[in-house]
């Protein structure tokens, strides 16, 4: 069971990784003047909330499964990433708004999150990889 | 006529077709335009002349184009003249007017008439309202024409006048000066109404011969040096001119003469390309053959009655109109010669002469003939002035200087801008010519003759490789780098006099500069100056400072840039750019070549600020990259001259404008279209703006900017939209109505926009009816958003401008808004909620229209609440304006009325440019990283504007993000590509160049106080939004407290207990409480949420010269009007009431004042005014018996009157939209309108000023 949790953990941050990748390489792109914000923005935004809710469902399972060390580890991001969400203004286009990526550094920021996203998941993915394994063995 | 009425099937909730038809025959029944209408239009005279302007740019393009296809070749023709020769012309071409200066003393006095002439030129177009508005498209040029016109000279004239061919040395077409065209225009103009006078300044045949003489006499000029103060080179200029003018205008007379009648022959615009080429051509041979000139001018006796006046009287004159600069129409000048000289000490004024002066100089120096070296660009301004001063030295120096001005800043006579511009350029001038001449020049007085020509060429290159050590590098010999704070002459007139005195070769090193003199803010009671702020003048030597683009243009909020970002932190001072990059300019320079020459890493524009590294290889100032110059670069159009790729129009002006070839297009050129989408509910039918609108359109469908394929097209809504179907061939219009909002199509997309032309009775008989058709109306709701997705369908293949008239809140369909201010919230102190839009629809709509190159501009006329924050957005992603009219009422509120008139006039007739994106470059190292303004930023620096307009400002704040120690000099560069309305692809480039500094006094001694509170203002508009508003009032009083705590800390020596601020700074403390107690940050007093936010889009998309007077208004005592410092405007006496401060205690009750709030005048009359002033200049026997509202001065034929009046004409013919005038009355309820602008007062919710400076000690101290 508990080799269960972490395998679906594992492919959950398989795919957290790939999505941190894709915002990094578009952000990239919009930095080097490859896309325009508009398009930029629109194929962020798509994104957002399936990235919210894949990182949600992990840490509930962590909880649900009683990996405390884990889940704490978890809640901060997932925090994160649903304040994001909550907070847009109301006239802005998501998470990502054309209008504002240009201005106040928001695209560096952007990208500094991305980056430090992408560390933590990889972190987490070979967190989860040993306890898989452990939990394998275990079995 | 009947409307024919399709109804479209579509109908979900449609209405039924009866209620059309009946619609359809009230129409009928009425006459097309009700007697009732008011011509409002009539009043609008000043506002006019800018609108005309535009188009007239418009159309000089056109005519230019045709010419430049001609001279395009010009380099081939070019190999026939003699190198020498080259020089000259290019000079010529350009600076020809300069260099001629120097010509032999008999010369210059006819210079000096040539300067007036130009002066006039330029200005003519304002005083005649009937000249067209190609006039100031053709002012640059025109001012190019005169100096070549003069070279030419007789000989020239002779020679080639009547042959096409110098023409065809194309050289001009070629670079594009089909502004030189314009110049003709101007000059025409100016000789119409000053037949002999305009031509004098031609002598410029005559420079040749004196350049021979010139060169001898180097040393003449030397006074103009350091032209720092203006005000000293004036000085010194007078006493020299006087002699030489008997001699020097007879001859010059003579060759005036000849000149002039060259430019009777051109007489007409068209041929005025023509002629223009002709000139320069002529010049051309002139410098070839300078004896022959010399005597041709000789030889022509011709008229040159002007000369006379022109020389050394005009001299002053030209300085008086120098000092004008900032006013727009300074032309009247050359009318009044002796009075100006009275009042050369003015510094503007002065300036102009030292500018004169300095040419002639400049000239001295480098023998060699053609002298027409840059530095005319400057003088220009002053024109006049410099004519005199420099005497005729080679061709008419004159022109060219106009041009440049125009060029640079505009500055002159059209400016809308006005006050700014003109004040940066005068100084750099005069310093040029100073250091060259050294003192001995100033014995020179005569020696001005002198002013050969041959300074400019070595100058130039010098300057230029240099580039990158600006100070330093002032290529002449004799001319020192200048050190210290010259950049502020005219603070130290006396200073500046010392050092140009001194020769102008050694620079004020001056101990301290003005700029960072302490200045102790609670004790200093009059902190406000008697006269308008000018931007500081960048710290660069003169040969830089000449070029360097106009502060109307251009504006940076530390003239100097610290080196590092820890240096600026320091500061604790804003670092941005404010920019106003497609301004109605006079004189511009437009650019026709095969390659526009740009770096090839970093797409730089070529730019006066490169360096060339030798005659085939540059170095871009940005980069540092090394580029060729391209083999067609290497001639010169303006001079016909090869070899001389430095001399190039482009490398000469800093604002210029090239055409585009199609590599800059994407698709074809659009055509001009333009989309009417008008609310029809109830509540619009109500508040009667329809009649307004459609007559307004109806006087203005001619002056359309556009040409043979503008389209033009209409839409109605209320619950349903309404499309109408004028297609060519139609009896009447068709109305087609589409019910279903929904999911909204376009019934005929083929004839709903139609061509302009075909098109017009249709048009007119749909404008005429349009404001009776929905009299009985029953419809309140506002179907809005699903109107605009028609709007966007029907625009989207074409791009263009949509102008939506909204009158309440849109209750249907997609974008509806529910109202969300609580009006108990008004006064808040706390927080103010809903700054912010409600939806992304608005949004999401005006970054799809941008995507379709199209702009939404948004006219507001409501009486209640209608979520401005969230329409607005409509406008702003969109590049479009926003208007809004509070409680508008055709009836009720007739000064909204009037005001929607004139707005309404300016904007359908102002210049437009299309399809537009603009990007700003800077100097690696710096980065821009937050833009303010209408836009989409697209990418990093590239700002996608659908549509662009001559009153749309932007900011941009800048970070240092690599150190700058091993440059001096960073340049900024934008460059505004778009389709004008005529069709054709152009790009316009403003660079400026600063200084890098490494002290923090170097760092607040730049300070443009000005700049940086609109920058502020920018940001804090962005704090309010996205966190609140009292953020945003938090971070002003920061910038403050922590500006004036470093500067005390780090810089000021005196005691800490004393709030000290460097003079640049002294104003920032009370232009920042201004903004405390603007509209859109003030707190505790009732503010209408609408309103707020209205102020706020102003200040966002407002340029500077606009939004400081919005900021702080200019407060003037008008009971008292005396002629005292006057200036004379186009025949007009136009009086200079000093500044007060806005404080009730400069009121008294017996006084009159009037206060210039930008977009709206107050006239306050006190209890206890004098009742001779009621009665001559409101034509009412008592105060008792004025009315309360009253809106207009009468014309009275006395003389308190006259001057009233031409002073509030003066300050509208500054601005393009033409301000609402208000008499308040002591008494009347109105009154509090006009003391909430009071700002230095206390109010219940805000400090007074001083109370204010307590407030920011106290936090210093903390």
């Amino acid at each position: 069971m508990e080799a269960l949790v972490f395998v679906f953990s594992l492919f959950d941050c398989c795919a957290l990784i790939f999505l941190s990748v894709y915002f990094i390489i578009t952000l990239s792109d919009l930095e080097c003047d490859y896309i325009n914000a508009r398009s930029c923005c629109s194929k962020l935004n798509k994104w957002v909330i399936p990235e919210l809710i894949g990182h949600t469902i992990v840490t509930v399972l962590m909880l649900l499964s009683l990996h405390w060390f884990i889940f704490l580890l978890n809640l901060p991001v997932a925090t994160w990433n649903i304040y994001r969400y909550i907070m847009v203004p109301s006239g802005n286009m998501g998470v990502f708004d054309p209008t504002e990526i240009h201005n106040r550094g928001q695209l560096k920021s952007h990208m500094k999150e991305a980056m430090i996203k992408l560390g933590f998941h990889l972190l987490c993915f070979f967190m989860y990889l040993y306890s898989m394994i452990l939990a394998l063995i275990n079995d | 006529v009947e409307m024919v009425l399709l109804y479209v099937v579509t109908a979900k909730k449609g209405k039924l077709p009866d209620d059309f038809s009946s619609d359809a025959h009230s129409i009928h029944a009425k006459p097309l335009y009700p007697a009732s209408l008011p011509c409002q239009f009539v009043s609008n005279g000043p506002a006019q002349n800018p609108m005309q302007v535009p188009s007239g740019y418009g159309l000089h393009h056109q005519n230019y184009i045709a010419p430049s296809g001609h001279y395009s070749q010009g380099p081939g023709k070019m190999t026939s003249l003699p190198l020498d020769a080259q020089r000259d012309d290019y000079y010529s071409g350009l600076y020809t007017v300069p260099t001629q200066n120097v010509v032999p003393p008999s010369t210059a006095h006819q210079q000096p008439g040539a300067q007036q002439l130009y002066g006039r030129g330029p200005p003519a177009p304002h005083v005649g309202g009937s000249t067209p508005g190609s006039f100031q498209g053709a002012a640059s040029s025109a001012s190019h024409l005169h100096t070549s016109a003069s070279q030419p000279h007789s000989s020239f004239v002779n020679h080639y006048n009547s042959p096409a061919m110098y023409s065809a040395n194309s050289s001009v077409a070629s670079q594009g000066f089909p502004s030189t065209c314009g110049h003709y225009a101007m000059s025409t103009v100016s000789n119409a109404a000053y037949p002999s006078v305009s031509y004098p300044s031609l002598p410029a045949g005559d420079p040749y011969g004196q350049v021979f003489t010139s060169q001898n006499a180097p040393a003449v000029r030397p006074v103009t040096d350091r032209s720092f103060s203006g005000p000293n080179t004036a000085i010194s200029h007078p006493s020299p001119l006087p002699p030489p003018p008997s001699q020097q205008q007879h001859q010059q007379q003579s060759l005036s003469g000849y000149n002039t009648l060259s430019w009777s022959a051109v007489g007409l615009p068209s041929t005025q390309d023509s002629l223009l080429r002709n000139h320069t051509g002529s010049l051309a041979t002139a410098n070839n053959n300078p004896a022959n000139t010399v005597a041709d001018s000789l030889s022509c006796p011709v008229i040159q009655n002007v000369l006379p006046l022109k020389s050394s009287p005009v001299a002053p004159t030209v300085l008086s109109a120098a000092s004008s600069a900032r006013m727009p129409p300074p032309a009247s000048h050359p009318v009044e010669p002796v009075a100006s000289v009275t009042q050369p000490s003015e510094l503007p004024q002065q300036k102009g002469m030292q500018y004169g002066d300095y040419v002639n100089n400049q000239a001295s120096s480098a023998p060699t003939p053609l002298s027409s070296t840059s530095d005319d660009e400057e003088e220009e301004e002053e024109d006049e002035e410099a004519g005199v001063d420099s005497s005729s030295t080679t061709s008419s120096a004159s022109p060219m200087p106009n041009s440049y001005d125009a060029l640079e800043g505009g500055s002159y006579p059209d400016m809308l801008s006005s006050s700014a511009s003109s004040p940066a350029p005068d100084p750099a001038p005069e310093s040029d010519p100073a250091p060259a001449p050294t003192p001995a020049s100033t014995a020179a007085q005569p020696s001005k003759l002198p002013k050969p020509f041959g300074y400019g060429y070595p100058t130039l290159q010098p300057g230029y490789q240099n580039a990158a050590a600006p100070l330093g590098a002032s290529v002449q010999p004799g001319s020192p780098a200048y050190s210290g704070f010259q950049q502020y002459p005219q603070q130290y007139p006396g200073m500046s006099q010392l050092s140009s005195s001194l020769g102008g070769l050694s620079l004020q090193s001056a101990p301290q500069p003005e700029s960072l003199r302490p200045v102790n803010l609670t004790q200093e009671r009059n902190i406000l100056p008697g006269t308008p702020v000018w931007a500081p003048v960048p710290n660069l030597n003169l040969e830089l400072k000449k070029l360097n683009c106009s502060p109307d243009s251009f504006r940076c909020t530390l003239t100097n840039i610290p080196q590092t970002q820890a240096l600026l932190n320091k500061a604790k001072l804003p670092l941005g750019l404010l920019l106003h990059p497609f301004r109605d300019l006079t004189q511009l320079p437009v650019i026709t070549s095969n390659t526009i020459v740009r770096c090839r890493s970093c797409r730089t524009y070529i730019n006066p600020f490169v360096s060339f590294i030798d005659q085939r290889r540059w170095k871009c100032n940005l980069c540092y990259r090394v580029n060729d110059v391209p083999e067609e670069f290497m001639y010169n159009p303006l001079t016909r001259s090869y070899g001389e790729p430095h001399k190039r129009p482009e490398v000469q002006n800093s604002t210029v404008e090239f055409i585009a070839s199609s590599d800059y297009m994407l698709r074809p050129p659009q055509p001009a279209v333009y989309l009417f989408v008008l609310d029809v509910s109830h509540n619009a039918v109500e508040a009667g703006y329809l009649t307004i609108l459609c007559q307004s359109l109806l006087e203005n469908l001619d002056k359309l900017p556009g040409d043979s394929r503008t389209r033009i097209g209409f839409m109605t809504f209320d619950s349903t939209i309404h499309f109408y179907n004028l297609q060519e061939g139609l009896s009447q219009p068709q109305m087609l109505i589409v019910s279903d909002i929904d999911d909204v199509f376009l019934p005929t997309p083929d004839s709903l926009l139609v061509n302009l032309y075909e098109s017009k009775e249709l048009i007119k008989d749909l404008l005429s009816a349009l404001p009776h058709m929905f009299t009985n109306t029953r419809e309140t709701h506002s179907a809005l958003g699903p109107a605009l997705q028609a709007a966007f369908k029907l625009m989207s293949p074409t791009g263009g401008r949509v102008s939506v008239f909204q009158t309440q809140l849109p209750s249907l369909g997609a974008g509806l808004l529910q109202s969300r201010e609580d009006p108990n919230q008004r006064s808040s102190t706390k927080v103010v909620q809903h700054l912010g839009p409600a939806t992304d629809f608005y949004k999401k709509l005006a970054l799809d229209c941008s995507g379709q190159q199209t702009a939404v501009d948004l006219f507001l006329l409501s009486s209640q609440y209608s979520d401005l924050a969230s329409l607005a957005c409509m406008s702003k992603y969109s590049a479009g304006c926003i208007y809004y009219y509070p409680s508008f009422h055709y009836t009720h509120n007739p000064s909204q009325a009037e005001k929607l008139q004139k707005d309404l006039k300016r904007y359908l007739t102002r210049k437009i440019g299309f399809e537009a994106v603009m990007r700003i470059r800077c100097t690696k190292g710096l980065s821009m990283h937050t833009f303010h303004g209408n836009f989409f930023v697209r990418s990093t620096d590239l700002l996608s504007l659908a549509n662009i307009n001559p009153d749309a400002g932007f900011a941009v704040q800048l970070s240092i993000e690599e150190s700058l120690t091993d440059t001096s000099l960073v340049c900024f560069q934008t460059a505004l590509l778009y389709t004008s309305s005529k069709g054709e692809r152009r790009i316009r480039v403003h660079t400026l160049c600063l200084p890098v500094v490494s002290s923090l006094a170097d760092v607040y001694a730049g300070v443009d106080v000005q700049a940086a509170i609109c920058l502020l203002a920018n940001m804090a508009v962005d704090r309010s939004v996205s966190s609140s508003l009292s953020d945003a009032r938090d971070a002003l009083v920061n910038a403050v407290v922590d500006s004036l705590s470093a500067y005390g800390s780090t810089v000021s020596s005196l005691q800490h207990s004393a709030l000290v601020a460097p003079s640049s700074l002294k104003l920032f403390p009370l232009y920042v409480l201004a903004l405390l107690k603007q509209k859109a940050f003030r707190t505790g007093t009732s503010t209408r949420l609408d309103d707020r936010v209205y102020a706020m889009c102003q200040i966002k998309s407002q340029p500077l010269v606009h939004l400081m007077k919005m900021i702080h208004p200019n407060l003037y005592r008008i009971d008292r009007l005396t002629d005292e410092g006057a200036v004379h405007v186009n025949d007009r006496v136009v009086p200079q009431p000093p500044l007060q401060k806005l404080s009730a205690e400069k009121l008294t009750r017996e006084g009159a004042f009037l206060m210039d709030c930008g977009s709206v005048f107050y006239i306050w009359i006190g209890k206890g005014c004098d009742n001779n002033f009621i009665e001559d200049v409101l034509g009412y026997p008592n105060f008792a018996s004025i009315p309360q509202k009253m809106t207009h001065l009468p014309e009275l034929d006395t003389l308190s009157s006259e001057r009233a009046r031409s002073f509030i004409t003066w300050l509208r013919d500054s601005r393009p939209l033409s301000p609402v005038l208000h008499v308040v009355k002591d008494e009347s309820p109105a009154k509090t309108e006009f003391f909430q602008h009071l700002i230095e007062d206390r109010t219940e919710a805000a400090f007074s000023y001083y109370e204010f400076l307590l407030h920011v000690q106290q936090q210093i101290c903390k």
